[in-house]
């Protein structure tokens, strides 16, 4: 490799580290993703002097790059706010599938004896890009809900996903050990992809954001691994970065939901155990619902409201509702604040991206720990679209499934609205005893009609 | 063990705690931009499916460089335009454009 080439890696790699730093805080993130971008075109740039085209790879990378950057594009831009996360796991997943095959087309050449530092990368790549790819794929149908969010599992179910990785295992080392055929690593593959889908098929909707962000860094070590079978800097350096604040990032989701990540993976989230105590009263009870105008009156004549958003929010497209309900208020000397849960929405900061595109000023966007003591002196929690992250069995029972989760206390204060569809349980499928509380209103409808409904009250209260 | 294996392998050590280093500080609110952007970077991986789509001489090499090129590509573009429109979001409010409802 001579000299420039590699300078100019070493300029992507910096370039790629300094964008992450960026990305990592709220001034600079735009940049920080201007600046990843600019390491790229250097990586891509310094790479083609080091290739020698064949005429027809010349035509099938033009025809490859134009077709990947009007998909990438068009899906990156027509896409709307709401469904960002499968977005982002498709795109994780199509680079999950691409490293795999890189890895499959240099086993080609290497013939049926390579030397084990370049075989052992290259099966690596394979068996961790397609786990990624049939797992994001799998993420994303759940999230899109072309299948049902909830987990599915069945008899056996950890026996079956043990011997598949079990085959992948004997395959790995038959590629290395024995012989390295087209057989054996296509096999592989397929096993890869099975083992993909399989283990992403018993987590639950609720839990996708973190699967994601593991198999983002699952494809970022993929990535790493071909750099090794190519021996490409770039590709080692990048991907290893990737798959290590990737791994870092996985742990913090899940640390913000209050659970391991073990819990997440294998814990078969939506199994909702239900406890003796949870079974017994459910039928029977009753809930207060409240009219538009009874609500309207509370809420102007409150001093301090707290809108807790939730998804319902983000699929109503609700967010410019709920920001003009809270100027209305504000104009009548309400005090209005949002309380953000770490995961609300389908994931961490999702909820913040959707307000923002609302134009909802910063300085109301509260975090959970900033405004969880401030609920005792709200007059009003109005929950719209929101349910799990307000689920006080997080706190009180131990059998549940999110028992342990942090949730924002609204509770506690004086009077909860809940702006709901129905008595649905939420994304986890627990059932909320909040709903059920004599201090909880429930008003029934889109999350958006119920905002305009509401807005035409407070204007008319 | 080769000079060029060690050396490989030192970057990739040093690689995994410079990652880890550099998020440490994330806020919550900029998890999924991050790892949108995250999702971006590996996107690099469109070097080594252009490196072996280069030299495609047979059908099954075409084929195989083929749709390498288009899923690293659709991972790379998508990848940082999906970010900089959830990035594009926070600015939001210093532009100091006032409240107007339609």
């Amino acid at each position: 490799m001579n000299l420039l080439i590699a300078l100019a890696y070493l300029v992507a790699a910096v370039l790629f580290i300094l964008g992450l730093r960026q990305l990592s805080s709220p001034k600079g993130a735009r940049n920080g993703n201007f600046t990843a971008a600019a390491g790229m075109v250097i990586a891509l740039g310094a790479t083609i002097p080091l290739l020698h085209f064949t005429r027809a790879g010349l035509v099938i990378i033009g025809i490859g790059v134009v077709i990947g950057a009007v998909v990438g594009t068009f899906g990156a831009r027509m896409v709307k706010m709401t469904a960002i996360p499968q977005m982002v796991a498709l795109f994780n997943g199509v680079g999950g599938g691409a490293a795999a095959l890189v890895a499959v087309s240099e086993l080609l050449t290497f013939g049926a004896h390579p030397a084990l530092s370049q075989a052992l990368p290259s099966v690596f790549s394979i068996v961790i890009g397609s786990i990624s790819f049939a797992g994001s794929m799998i993420a994303f149908a759940k999230l899109q809900e072309l299948m049902t969010g909830t987990p599915i599992t069945y008899p056996g179910q950890q026996l079956v996903n043990g011997l598949i990785g079990v085959a992948i295992l004997g395959f790995v080392i038959a590629v290395l050990a024995v012989a390295s055929v087209p057989f054996s690593f296509i096999a592989l593959m397929v096993l890869a992809l099975v083992l993909g889908v399989a283990f992403v098929l018993p987590i639950g909707g609720a839990d996708m954001p973190v699967v994601i962000s593991l198999l983002n860094a699952f494809t970022g070590l993929a990535v790493a691994a071909s750099g090794f079978t190519l021996n490409n800097f770039a590709l080692i350096v990048a991907g290893t970065l990737v798959g290590a604040s990737g791994s870092l990032l996985t742990k913090l989701m899940s640390d913000a939901m209050g659970r391991s990540l073990g819990n997440v993976l294998f814990g078969a989230f939506g199994q909702v155990k239900t406890g003796p105590a949870a079974a017994a009263g459910k039928e029977g009870r009753s809930v207060r619902a409240g009219s538009a105008e009874d609500l309207a009156t509370l809420l102007a004549y409150s001093r301090r409201v707290i809108i807790v958003p939730g998804y319902g929010l983000a699929v109503a497209q609700a967010q410019h509702a709920v920001r003009e309900l809270a100027e209305l208020l504000e104009k009548r000397g309400v005090e209005v604040s949002y309380a953000i849960h770490p995961v609300a929405g389908r994931m961490p900061g999702h909820m913040n991206v959707l307000l923002a595109e609302a134009n909802v000023p910063y300085e109301q966007l509260k975090e959970m720990d900033e405004i969880n003591d401030e609920f005792k002196d709200a007059d009003v929690a109005l929950v719209v679209g929101a349910n799990d992250v307000v689920n006080p069995a997080a706190r009180s029972s131990p059998g549940s499934p999110i028992y342990g989760m942090p949730i924002l206390n609204a509770d506690q204060a004086k009077n909860i609205v809940f702006m709901k569809r129905s008595m649905r349980p939420g994304f986890a499928g627990i059932d909320n005893d909040l709903l059920y509380d004599p201090k909880t209103i429930m008003f029934f409808g889109d999350a958006k009609d119920s905002l305009t409904k509401l807005v035409n009250a407070v204007k008319a209260a | 063990m080769n000079n060029e294996l060690l050396n490989e392998f030192t970057f990739f050590i040093l690689a995994i705690f410079v990652g880890i280093e550099v998020i440490s500080k994330v806020p919550t609110i900029l998890h999924t931009p991050l790892m949108s952007g995250t999702n971006a970077i590996h996107g690099i991986i469109l070097v080594g499916a252009i490196w072996i789509a280069a030299g495609a001489n047979s059908p099954l090499t075409i084929a195989l460089g083929l749709v390498a090129v288009i899923l690293a590509t659709t991972n790379v573009v998508g990848g940082f335009v999906v970010t900089d429109r959830m990035l594009e979001m926070f600015k939001g409010r210093q532009a100091a454009k006032p409240p107007t409802s339609k």
